[in-house]
């Protein structure tokens, strides 16, 4: 279970998001809305634990969680099952099952078994990104926080995303995404606009100065 | 009301205020007592003739680059460990006046070296320290001024000043151990007996009294506007939000 | 962690140019020195202990920016510090893959670019043990250097500025051992503190390069 409670984040310094609060329960998804600016990655780089929030808590079991960002960190002179296996090595995963199996399975759902001795720098973008996305399945994470994950992907991909998605959700995951299309997800949404934070809402690193 | 209170930002501007003046005065009146008694009414040294007088000028200068380190170190990591922003923005203040401080004592050295020595430079331990210590100050001043986010400036400079005074010790041993050197040894020191005599000793003493002043006044001034850029900044960017 | 090291290996030999840029750095600075400072032997016998060192530790320093910002450019840095892979560990393999490829090869070509210079023969040993002490003190600070520098579009000036006065120390004690060994004397004290300094940047700078990636991954 992933509970936020009066969670204040800010972006440069300046509070952007202010008493923002949900829980996803086990195998449910979460869909932050807003436009542009308002908070989405800031939001989830604070979840993440990539910056520290100004106020409020993130109860999330410990060491379960994973954040995919815009950029997919594809070594351009590895190829994909290389790229792959890294991060199943940095996540402990390379070696719970048989060699390779967890990497198979990942990368038939996104597609790119047969892609698997490519260079990462001879993808395109959408392949890139459906790379990017299959590190999800085999760093072993139920929580994951996700950028804007189906940007550059096409239409089928979506759904190759969307079905991989349902499967970890059924598995008791949990996912937290910003993004402005619609998955086919039975999921929540969130606006984000009515927490946007108050011209003169404190907490920022800026405060003490005005 | 602990002192931690002066350090908000909005305190310390209050206070320094009326504070500055009177540290300028007493600062500008000390080092032109102190170098009119130095220069005029001390009699000359009988080995080192008139030259000996640069001391007055050269180890106060030498004594704040050090200081001025020591006291940036103490603020990086009031910083870290508190977050206080004046603190941090003190640090930034201090770097450039340090810089000048380690100048004058290595062109002041060069200048008294010359007739001592027979030469402006020479690869001594203290003269090669403070040339370190005058490349650490270049680097951090230049820190400070690549990095856009002024809090993660201020984090990234308190961690190389942390760092670097630990290196900054280790250069003053190694060169120690590179080449034992020509320098005299310490005109002022606490555990020994005064290696120069009272006639010189007290209008030192008002010179380095003098140059202490003058570091805290150009380090409260420019901390003063360091945190006025600092509000702009802030007011700009409440503005660009409305 | 050795998933990190064993991927940056493999990346600096794909890459190419990780090895042998630094090597032809390394050995173009030593062949131009007798070029500025003339040829009499005994004079680059005299010089060579420092002339090395000098030039191992530019050669170092020219990869010094590419520990971190490739990384940092791709995301990979961001998704590195959120994975279990403690930020201090990757911080000490990242130097480690450093050395392997620069400090390493140098260590290993030294002797042969001495022999150039006319290094005196009793000297081989000690240079080829200090740079084998010293060089990774010089990976581990550069590696701290790269992570302040690393949010910062051009970098490589500022990072040669903020790590140079870092390297001081090293170089001192490094040099001065050779440079022992060649006059016939002890340098058993000079090796020693360079292997002090070896081992306490290894003990302490993971831990200031893991603050400073955190400041600026924020």
């Amino acid at each position: 279970m992933l509970n936020v409670h009066n969670l204040t984040c800010a972006r440069g310094g300046v509070p952007v998001l202010s008493d923002v609060g949900f829980t996803v329960e086990a195998g449910q998804a979460l869909i932050l809305r807003g436009p542009n600016g308002v908070g989405k990655t800031t939001l989830l780089r604070t979840l993440a634990g990539l910056q520290p929030a100004i106020a409020g808590d993130v109860i999330c079991p410990d060491d379960e969680s994973a954040y995919a960002s815009h950029a997919d960190g594809i070594k351009t002179a590895l190829t994909v099952a290389e790229n792959l296996q890294f991060w199943a090595d940095v996540y402990g995963q390379g070696r719970r099952f048989a060699p390779f199996s967890v990497l198979e399975v990942a990368l038939s759902a996104f597609d790119l078994f047969d892609l698997r001795n490519r260079m990462g720098g001879t993808l395109s973008a959408g392949q890139r990104r459906r790379l990017g996305l299959a590190r999800l399945g085999v760093i072993g994470r139920k929580v994951l926080f996700l950028d804007e994950p189906t940007v550059s992907l096409d239409r089928a991909s979506v759904k190759l995303f969307a079905d991989w998605l349902r499967a970890h959700l059924a598995a008791g995951g949990i996912a937290v995404i910003a993004t402005h299309i619609d998955l086919g997800l039975d999921a929540p949404e969130l606006e984000l606009t009515p927490f946007k934070s108050a011209l003169d809402a404190g907490g920022g690193t800026d405060e003490a100065f005005l | 009301m602990s002192m931690w209170e002066y350090a908000n930002p909005k305190l310390f501007m209050g206070w320094t205020r009326p504070v500055l003046p009177w540290t300028f005065g007493l600062a500008a009146a000390c080092l032109v007592i102190g170098l009119v008694w130095g220069f005029f009414f001390t009699p000359d040294d009988f080995r080192q003739g008139s030259t000996v007088k640069i001391i007055y000028l050269h180890v106060p200068s030498a004594l704040m680059a050090i200081n001025a380190w020591i006291m940036m170190l103490v603020a990086s990591i009031i910083w870290v460990v508190r977050r206080h922003h004046v603190s941090a923005l003190a640090a930034r203040a201090a770097a450039p006046v340090g810089l000048v401080m380690t100048l004058i004592a290595l062109f002041t050295g060069g200048i008294w070296g010359q007739p001592m020595w027979g030469t402006y430079w020479a690869w001594d331990p203290r003269l090669t320290s403070f040339l370190i210590l005058f490349l650490f100050y270049l680097g951090y001043i230049a820190l400070w001024e690549a990095i856009e986010d002024p809090d993660t400036a201020a984090d990234l400079t308190s961690v190389l000043c942390m760092v670097g005074s630990i290196f900054a010790i280790l250069s003053r041993y190694a060169v120690l151990f590179w080449n034992q050197g020509l320098h005299q040894g310490a005109t002022l020191s606490l555990d020994k007996e005064e290696n120069i005599s009272d006639v010189f000793w007290f209008p030192l003493l008002v010179c380095i009294a003098g140059f202490v002043l003058l570091f805290i006044a150009l380090v409260l001034m420019r901390t003063r506007t360091e945190i006025r850029a600092r509000r702009i900044r802030a007011l700009e960017a409440r503005a660009r939000r409305a | 962690m050795i998933a990190l090291l064993l991927r940056d290996l493999r990346l600096a030999v794909r890459a190419g140019g990780g090895f042998g840029l630094g090597l032809a750095f390394f050995l173009i600075v030593v062949v131009l020195v007798p070029f500025g400072v003339g040829p009499e032997t005994e004079l680059l016998s005299r010089i060579a202990p420092g002339i090395l060192w000098v030039a191992s530790l530019l050669a170092a320093l020219l990869s010094l920016d590419r520990i971190f910002a490739l990384d940092f450019e791709d995301g990979s840095l961001a998704l590195l510090a959120t994975s279990p892979l403690p930020l201090e560990g990757a911080a000490f393999m990242k130097a480690l893959a450093h050395w392997i490829t620069t400090g390493l090869p140098l260590t290993i070509a030294a002797p042969m670019l001495g022999f150039l210079l006319s290094l005196a023969p009793e000297a081989y040993f000690y240079l080829l043990v200090s740079l084998l002490i010293g060089t990774p003190a010089l990976s581990m600070i550069g590696t701290f250097g790269a992570a302040l520098t690393v949010g910062l579009r051009r970098g490589g000036l500022l990072l040669s500025l903020l790590v140079l006065p870092l390297y001081v120390p090293t170089l001192i004690f490094g040099a001065e051992a050779v440079r022992r060994g060649a006059d016939g004397l002890d340098p058993t004290g000079a090796l020693v503190l360079l292997g002090g300094i070896t081992a306490g940047t290894f003990a302490l700078l993971p831990f200031a390069t893991a603050a400073t990636l955190r400041i600026n991954l924020r």
